[in-house]
């Protein structure tokens, strides 16, 4: 998909329900599989990761939509947690 | 990270936010879902 459509205009979204899995599904898109157990191990696509749960891309979304979605999980969820987690793989160079 | 005109692959899950959920947030922020799974590890 990534030599498809390149790099520049792609990001990924994800809906991980805790901090370790978010974390977990941003080291592979970014830096690769950590688990080196399927076919990313050792591929670094370097994409720009986000949950949908972040605020700055909570704020894009229509508020009406949001609010059918997203609001049930937005009080279960640990969204600050999980933003430190994606933040510290975003930080991180290859 | 602004998603207007941005294509976006998805990955939600099933006990966290679901992909379709996601596809109709992203969409009504302007980008463009290019691939979306939901993920379930029952």
């Amino acid at each position: 998909m990534v030599e498809q459509n390149g790099k520049d205009n792609l990001v990924v979204i994800i809906g991980a329900p805790d901090a370790d899995s978010a974390e977990l599904y941003a080291e592979t898109v970014t830096h690769g599989d950590p688990t080196w157990a399927g076919p990313l191990a050792g591929v670094a696509l370097e994409l720009p990761v986000f949950h949908i749960m972040e605020p700055e891309i909570m704020a894009q979304i229509d508020p009406a939509i949001r609010k059918e979605h997203l609001s049930i999980m937005e009080i279960a969820l640990d969204v600050e947690k999980i933003a430190q987690g994606l933040n510290r793989v975003r930080k991180q160079k290859p | 990270m602004e998603l207007k005109g941005k294509k976006v692959i998805i990955l939600g899950e099933r006990d966290g936010i679901q992909g379709q959920a996601i596809a109709e947030c992203v969409k009504s922020a302007g980008a463009e879902p290019l691939l979306v799974q939901t993920q379930c590890f029952v």
